[in-house]
């Protein structure tokens, strides 16, 4: 404050404006707020990855099944992800009754020759989880209800499926999913 | 805040003074549930569940605190946990009875409050604000509640979370994606287990600073009454205390007696068998349903079975979002300046005879299974719940003629006012 000079200099640095409106000062109070912000994105990143799936939890995402002993209209159920699958040896009958239908028809139009592996065709394996809101499906095992289609019948809000686990009847969006999987041998699976 | 005519708070004893000086919390105590708090004189029964709600909120948090100090929130032992409470713990039985009926007495006197404020219309001007946080309590009691069925993690509590995590996935594209962040895996397990306690602990603390805010709101404009007829002089009121802690007092002993017939004689009449074994990813129980008191939102989900443009499930879920969220809004589609089903005889009729009938269908076909006629018969009151709130609602409010009102609660009360031989243009305004 020795001289003008210095004064006005000090006085611009806090924070009269120049001609153009902008203060040397804008640059620092922009420069913090964008600090904060990035800052505050950064912090919350950490807090909103770790509800996602942990590294055990993926790790569980593979599961190996034997098959030999499925004979034609037996249905097994595995677990993949904690979550059923069901493998069902498909009878002639049910498979005609399959590919009969038409496909146009369909709310989400998928042939049986789609839903299984070349070669295996009599083989359909399904997540067991209702595409609606995620029950499981009854039909799966001996005596339960099979729905009126003769696949699976959800019971929680009634979705029936036909023999090849696709969606004919009920508020469920899609057919059961078909998981990832591959045949290793001609009797073994392993999902995912 | 509050009329011109509350009585000041005017400590007497030097340890009051003394507080009164550096933190005067004995103030605002006394100026809101104290004789500093004028309330309408006419306040019926119903307007008693306010504080029945605040109650069921503190008596849910005393025994939630208390319970959680002995269960364990983990998938392997959280079943087990929930048993020695029952069976080992000094007391446990009642605290767990207690809370799990607290929930649904919780819901129940909250769902009066709810159809009071329809009925009197107290959602109107200048109460907008506090119909606004009360929807917002009611969302958040409902997630709490939810989160906490889950924690005992018998076979309900798990295929409730599945199906309503289940409920995120009907949103397109990050749908799926949103329900395996929301569960930490692909199926409910320990890890929603343990985020869903955490949640339900510290849900209830948020709740309490929003019902704050709900009274902070209404000690504003103060509250409503049965006539609908503002406050206009100090003979339309009586000092909270001690008229209304009694009334309250006397609503609250009845309500205890009913609760504890309850928690005592039928403890498990509310809840559902299948909750008492233990959760099984791989078998669904046949007959799905959420406690009792999410039976009518439960059914607005399950009436859309086919695809309209959008899929049938994403229909569901907006339709159950909405059917809460149109609440929000009933400030602006009942414009009728009357707020008193009293005085409204068309609005009553519809009250009566449209939505409630509508409401208990819902409930009913709520906890029914999912098969006809219960489908259809969802269907049609869901249609009326919306057509209620959307379109018939704005439409009384635009031809209805009021019957005339009193000119004050004094005249309502007592059948003469002074004041209103003072003003006679006024009445004839009314």
């Amino acid at each position: 404050m020795a001289s003008t000079g210095t004064a006005d200099a000090h006085s611009e640095a806090n924070g009269a404006a120049s001609v153009d409106g902008v203060r040397r000062r804008d640059f620092i109070e922009i420069a913090a707020v964008s600090a904060a912000g990035v800052g505050g994105l950064a912090a919350i990143y950490p807090l909103v990855s770790q509800m996602a799936p942990s590294a055990d939890v993926l790790a569980e995402s593979s599961t190996e099944l034997d098959i030999s002993s499925l004979e034609e209209g037996q249905s097994i159920k595995a677990v993949f992800r904690k979550q059923p699958v069901f493998v069902r040896h498909l009878t002639p009958d049910e498979i005609k009754q399959a590919n009969d239908v038409d496909i146009d028809s369909l709310r989400d139009p998928q042939t049986l020759q789609e839903r299984t592996e070349d070669g295996h065709h009599n083989i359909l394996v399904v997540m067991g989880v209702c595409t609606h809101l995620g029950c499981v499906p009854l039909g799966a095992a001996e005596g339960e209800n099979k729905g009126e289609f003769g696949g699976y019948f959800c019971p929680c809000h009634g979705s029936h499926y036909d023999t090849a686990a696709r969606i004919r009847k009920g508020p469920a969006p899609k057919n059961l999913q078909v998981p990832t999987y591959e045949f290793t041998t001609d009797t073994t699976i392993v999902i995912g | 805040m509050s009329f011109p005519w509350a009585k000041n708070y005017e400590p007497v004893n030097p340890v009051m003074k003394f507080m009164d000086e550096k933190l005067p919390l004995p103030r605002l105590v006394y100026n809101a549930v104290g004789a500093g708090y004028p309330v309408p004189r006419n306040l019926s029964y119903w307007w008693n569940f306010g504080v029945l709600a605040g109650f069921c909120l503190v008596l849910q948090i005393v025994t939630g605190v208390v319970l959680a100090m002995h269960y364990a929130a983990n998938s392997g032992i959280a079943f087990n946990s929930v048993e020695h409470i029952m069976r080992d713990v000094n007391w446990g039985w009642m605290l767990r009875y207690m809370h799990a009926n607290g929930a649904s007495f919780f819901f129940l006197v909250i769902y009066i409050h709810i159809f009071r404020g329809f009925f009197y219309s107290s959602y109107k001007a200048p109460r907008e604000m506090i119909w606004l946080l009360g929807v917002v309590i009611f969302l958040l009691t409902m997630a709490t509640a939810f989160m906490g069925y889950v924690l005992p993690w018998g076979q309900m509590s798990f295929w409730g979370a599945k199906v309503i995590t289940g409920l995120f996935s009907a949103i397109p594209l990050v749908g799926e994606p949103i329900q395996i962040w929301l569960l930490g895996g692909f199926a409910p397990d320990n890890a929603a287990l343990n985020r869903f306690f955490s949640l339900h602990f510290m849900l209830p603390f948020v709740i309490l600073g929003v019902v704050i805010l709900h009274i902070w709101a209404l000690h504003i404009p103060g509250s409503s009454n049965p006539t609908g007829v503002e406050v206009k002089q100090e003979s339309d009121t009586l000092p909270f205390h001690p008229y209304y802690t009694a009334k309250d007092g006397f609503g609250l002993g009845v309500f205890l007696i009913i609760y504890f017939a309850f928690v005592f004689f039928f403890p498990n009449m509310l809840g559902h068998p299948d909750n008492y074994i233990e959760a099984n990813p791989l078998s669904t129980p046949a007959h799905i349903v959420p406690e009792w008191y999410f039976y009518p939102f439960y059914a607005i989900l399950r009436a859309f079975t086919f695809d309209f443009i959008i899929e049938a499930k994403l229909w569901g879920v907006l339709a159950m979002f909405s059917s809460i969220l149109v609440w929000f809004f009933l400030p602006w589609l009942d414009k009728s300046p009357v707020r008193s089903g009293h005085y409204r005889p068309l609005f009553r009729k519809f009250f009566w005879f449209g939505l409630i009938p509508c409401m208990a269908v819902l409930f009913y076909c709520g906890g029914a299974p999912a098969a006809e006629p219960y489908v259809m018969i969802s269907q049609i009151a869901t249609a009326y719940y919306f057509l209620h709130f959307l379109v018939i609602l704005p439409i009384i409010s635009s031809i209805e003629r009021p019957e005339p009102l009193p000119f004050s609660i004094t005249e309502a009360v007592l059948g003469s006012d002074d004041s209103a031989v003072i003003e006679p243009a006024a009445k004839a305004a009314e």
